[in-house]
């Protein structure tokens, strides 16, 4: 292998990591917040590629169905929640939070797709039909286990993922989509010619894991939501609430998911389940990157994009047993390095 | 009645090919196959307490060990069973001995991840057939006939799946399967009772991983091809889905489980494509539903629900056997435990500073101080639960400084905890047995054959005896998690007494007890001592230690503030200080 071929495959492996970063980043962010391990996650930025492209070819995309269904979902866990608690009262503003609200951009989208639109618009609605699905998915799914061991909450999220993958189907079918790119300009750097819409995904990576780890180690209320995740019961105690702070987070998680979607859509096909394999890649860099910084994240994520398009120099068919595989080396490295926890928590199943 | 259950159960199995001909047959074959892979994940989840989204991948890599030295090596299909078992039982020894030290969800994850890599794996090797797998594997025969039929495949399968349930119900029904079951308890229990956490997780997974190989077994010479999609991360979780709906409590869980989803999904791929266009993947959706609200309503599945409305068998109590052998306890007033100069730092912080006593056989010595004086840090110094940053400790003629608890706990220092550390789904007698576990040596293999009987009643009168000593006896059989407060403290006093330790070491053991309970619990260490038994009670509650004691070391900031007995310690001034504040 000679130099020029290493630049190439690495710029490849840069190209590819940029993917990888921006959902790292997003699977970083909730889990600091709520403990959780968003595993779907890869799939909102699935569904934000997909419901863009449908957009553009003037079709209905699958979210104008698949949000509104949530939204019924959520509202009906909401209001035997709060049945239970005897708060009837409080109906109202729980159907407006849960059912209205979240599926205001359907009800807008209804009309306005099927025609030609505007590429900014196209893109606003996109982003407004995704942006509910995050939190929509933590009233259903999570809220009602929020103190649950992590391992419970882990083993929710990877069946949320089959189930609403599921969904998915019925509702995009099975073809990929393509979304235009947001910039179609080509770069000569030397002697490799890279687009705008990788370089763009490069500032917005660098941009997002800059921003997150300003607002979380900064401000207020990114304290507030990690306080959460560290002790809930202490966090109730000085005025954070935990229910609250975790809607937040999968509120932040939802838009950096739609953001990913229409970066990441014009690269590479995606389709109703190829989410869950980029989400385990990013996954993959994100634990590499230590699971709990953003920039650590990013690192990660920007490796395994690299030892993917090395790997795949060699055998392209290995490129995803290579990324797995690496995994349990790293883990195992991670676990002589860093001190033995005091005592594991008692996972009562 | 619940003795029965199982007999039972063979006995329906065994005739239902009489009754039943053709798919339904098929079906349960299939049932049976899942089953055997679940209860797997019913060992290692519900009883060891780890979580693996692997299994899947584990069948596949039996599955696929026995199809190519069936097909392309030509051995016997018999030959093969024993090369999937090698191979499952071999990977899972190598990736368990890398990744089960790793915490919390750090090791589910990384099931994912060698899951997904193996399932890569198989769709991409060519000596694997890649995406087409490999087909055309021969059946299994016996005494020359092939066993082709349906029926013949049920019979292979239900026969092995009832042998392996059989094995695992022994193994759980012995000393290491209790040590099994208190995993989940967490490690720093169990350590503390002499038990090694690592070596037993890595033997349930390697028997989780064994289960796996003669599921693939059973997957590639019943269905008699392999391919890929079956070994992927959603299977897996299916088999996860299948065990903690039965009740991965349960060895029966893993059928029941296997046999609703199965059966579910047969029934729903029938019926969603009337309904629904794209409809591939909707019995999964229904699973996910379902699994979720398990989750977050019923994690301990079906059977319990169950079980709950059949009659309890009134069990008698256990009958005598020959006595356990004992150690020889240290003659009265020599050296015990010594603590020379320990210090434990952290960061910054000085908890513990330059901490000198000694601890003298048949005396009670109470360690005591206000809060944030440094005993429970002091408490895991003495016990192994944290290694010290300068100091010795000293227990009877071995230096034990930096020693893990379980190696301090089988010299025969038992403790207990602060916040109690019991088994709650396990009954009082199995909590205590638990204690005397260094105490007997019967492996696992000794137990699947009921080799451990003989060793077994020992263990239990042991229990009982332990039992009867601190006023539990007449409730051996309920559950530990039934108890008040107070006599889960006492329980922990029974395990560790079943332990036969020459030290008995208690943390807080009055905390959050009513008065009458304190005195209970003083009368008993009273007559411990009058046994022989040395003891150390580090304890805030002055009342309790000055009724009890012999001496009292008090800590204050870290260090030794006075010492002396109980008199002597209710006039010094300095103490008086510590505890009421100064006088301005």
């Amino acid at each position: 292998m000679n130099l020029d071929l290493a630049l190439l495959l690495a710029q490849d492996g840069i190209a590819n990591g940029a993917i990888y970063v921006l959902v790292a980043l997003g699977i970083v962010l909730v889990f600091l917040v709520t403990r959780i391990i968003f595993v779907p996650f890869g799939d909102l930025v699935a569904y934000g590629a997909l419901t863009l492209a449908a957009i553009q070819e003037g079709q209905r995309p699958g979210t104008i169905w698949l949000v509104p269904m949530l939204a019924v979902l959520a509202f009906a866990v909401e209001a035997a929640s709060l049945l239970h608690k005897g708060a009837a009262h409080r109906l109202p503003r729980a159907a407006l939070v849960w059912l209205v609200l979240p599926a205001l951009p359907a009800l807008a989208a209804w009309p306005l797709a099927g025609r030609e639109l505007p590429d900014l618009l196209g893109i606003v609605l996109t982003v407004a039909l995704i942006l509910p699905i995050g939190p929509l998915l933590y009233r259903i799914a999570y809220r009602p286990i929020a103190d649950a061991p992590v391992l419970v909450l882990l083993i929710v999220s990877v069946v949320l993922h089959f189930a609403i993958s599921g969904v998915a189907l019925v509702f995009f079918g099975p073809e990929g989509g393509r979304p235009r790119p947001l910039i179609r300009a080509m770069f000569e750097i030397g002697d490799m010619i890279v687009s705008a819409q990788t370089l763009l995904m490069l500032a917005c990576s660098a941009l997002a894991a800059f921003g997150l780890w300003l607002f979380f180690e900064r401000s207020i209320a990114g304290k507030a939501l990690r306080a959460t995740a560290v002790n809930r019961v202490g966090a109730r105690l000085v005025g954070i609430r935990p229910g609250v702070t975790g809607g937040t987070a999968f509120l932040l998680a939802s838009a950096l998911a739609a953001l990913s979607g229409l970066l990441i859509g014009p690269v590479t096909t995606l389709s109703y389940d190829s989410g869950f394999v980029i989400g385990l890649k990013s996954f993959v860099g994100a634990i590499i990157g230590g699971l709990v910084s953003y920039p650590g994240a990013a690192l990660g994520a920007l490796f395994v994009g690299l030892l993917e398009s090395f790997t795949a120099f060699y055998d392209s068919s290995f490129k995803e047993v290579a990324v797995f595989a690496i995994l349990v080396p790293v883990l195992v490295l991670r676990s002589l390095v860093t001190a033995k926890p005091a005592d594991d928590e008692e996972d009562e199943l | 009645m619940r003795r029965l259950l199982p007999l039972g159960f063979a006995m329906a199995m065994a005739l239902l090919p009489l009754v039943l001909k053709g798919y339904p047959i098929t079906l349960l074959s299939y049932v049976g196959m899942a089953a055997t892979a679940a209860l797997g994940l019913v060992l290692l989840t519900g009883m060891g307490g780890l979580t693996s989204f692997g299994q899947a991948a584990f069948v596949g890599v039996g599955a696929y060990t026995t199809a190519w030295l069936t097909t392309v090596a030509g051995v016997s299909p018999w030959l093969g069973l024993l090369g999937a078992m090698a191979t499952t039982g071999g990977l899972a020894l190598l990736l368990g001995g890398a990744t089960l030290r790793l915490g919390g969800h750090l090791l589910p994850l990384s099931t994912i991840a060698w899951g997904l890599a193996l399932f890569f794996l198989f769709g991409n090797l060519d000596a694997l057939g890649r995406h087409n797998g490999i087909g055309d594997i021969p059946p299994a025969s016996l005494g020359g006939m092939a066993l082709r039929s349906a029926n013949a495949g049920f019979y292979l399968i239900w026969v092995g799946l009832g042998l392996a349930m059989w094995a695992c119900a022994n193994l759980l029904d012995s000393r290491q399967g209790r040590a099994i079951r208190s995993l989940r308890g967490g490690s720093a229990m169990a350590e503390s009772l002499g038990i090694s956490t690592f070596r037993l997780r890595l033997s349930v997974f390697v028997i989780a991983g064994l289960l796996a190989g003669l599921s693939g077994w059973q997957v590639a010479h019943v269905q008699r091809y392999v391919s890929p999609t079956a070994f992927d991360v959603g299977p897996g979780i299916e088999y996860l889905f299948m065990a903690m709906l039965g009740g991965a409590g349960h060895i029966f869980g893993a059928v029941v489980g296997a046999g609703l989803v199965t059966i579910a999904r047969d029934v729903l791929q029938d019926v969603l494509p009337k309904f629904v266009a794209n409809s591939g993947q909707l019995e999964v959706v229904v699973f996910g539903a379902v699994f979720i609200v398990v989750l977050q309503r019923a994690r301990g599945g079906l059977i319990p629900v169950v079980l709950r409305w059949l009659p309890r068998a009134t069990r008698p109590p256990p009958p005598d056997a020959p006595k356990l052998p004992r150690r020889a306890q240290p003659a009265a007033g020599t050296m015990v435990l010594a603590a020379h100069g320990l210090v434990k730092r952290f960061g910054g912080l000085v908890a513990v500073n330059d901490l000198s006593f000694e601890l003298r056989a048949g005396e009670i010595l109470g360690l005591i101080g206000p809060n944030g004086a440094g005993k429970s840090t002091t408490f895991n110094l003495l016990t192994g639960a944290a290694p010290p940053t300068a100091g010795r400790v000293r227990f009877l003629d071995a230096d034990i400084t930096g020693e893990p608890a379980r190696l301090v706990a089988m010299r025969g220092l038992a403790r207990t905890f602060q916040h109690v550390r019991l088994r709650p789904t396990m009954s009082l007698l199995e909590n205590t047995m638990l204690g005397a576990h260094p105490r007997g040596r019967a492996g696992m293999l000794r137990a699947v054959f009921r080799l451990d009987r003989a060793e077994e009643r020992q263990l239990r009168a042991e229990a009982m005896a332990q039992l009867r000593r601190v006023g539990l006896g007449d409730m051996a059989h309920e559950l530990a998690g039934n108890l008040p407060l107070g006599r889960q403290r006492v329980l922990e006093v029974a395990r560790a007494l079943a332990a036969d330790p020459m030290l008995i070491v208690l943390d807080e053991p009055a905390a959050g007890l009513r008065r009458p309970e304190k005195r209970a619990l003083a009368d008993l260490l009273r007559s411990l001592r009058a046994e022989g038994l040395t003891i150390l009670l580090v304890e805030h509650d002055m009342e309790f230690v000055m009724e009890l004691v012999d001496r009292i070391v008090v800590m204050d900031f870290g260090a030794r503030l006075a010492e002396g007995t109980p008199a002597a310690i209710r006039a010094d001034a300095r103490v008086q200080q510590a505890y009421l504040g100064g006088v301005a």
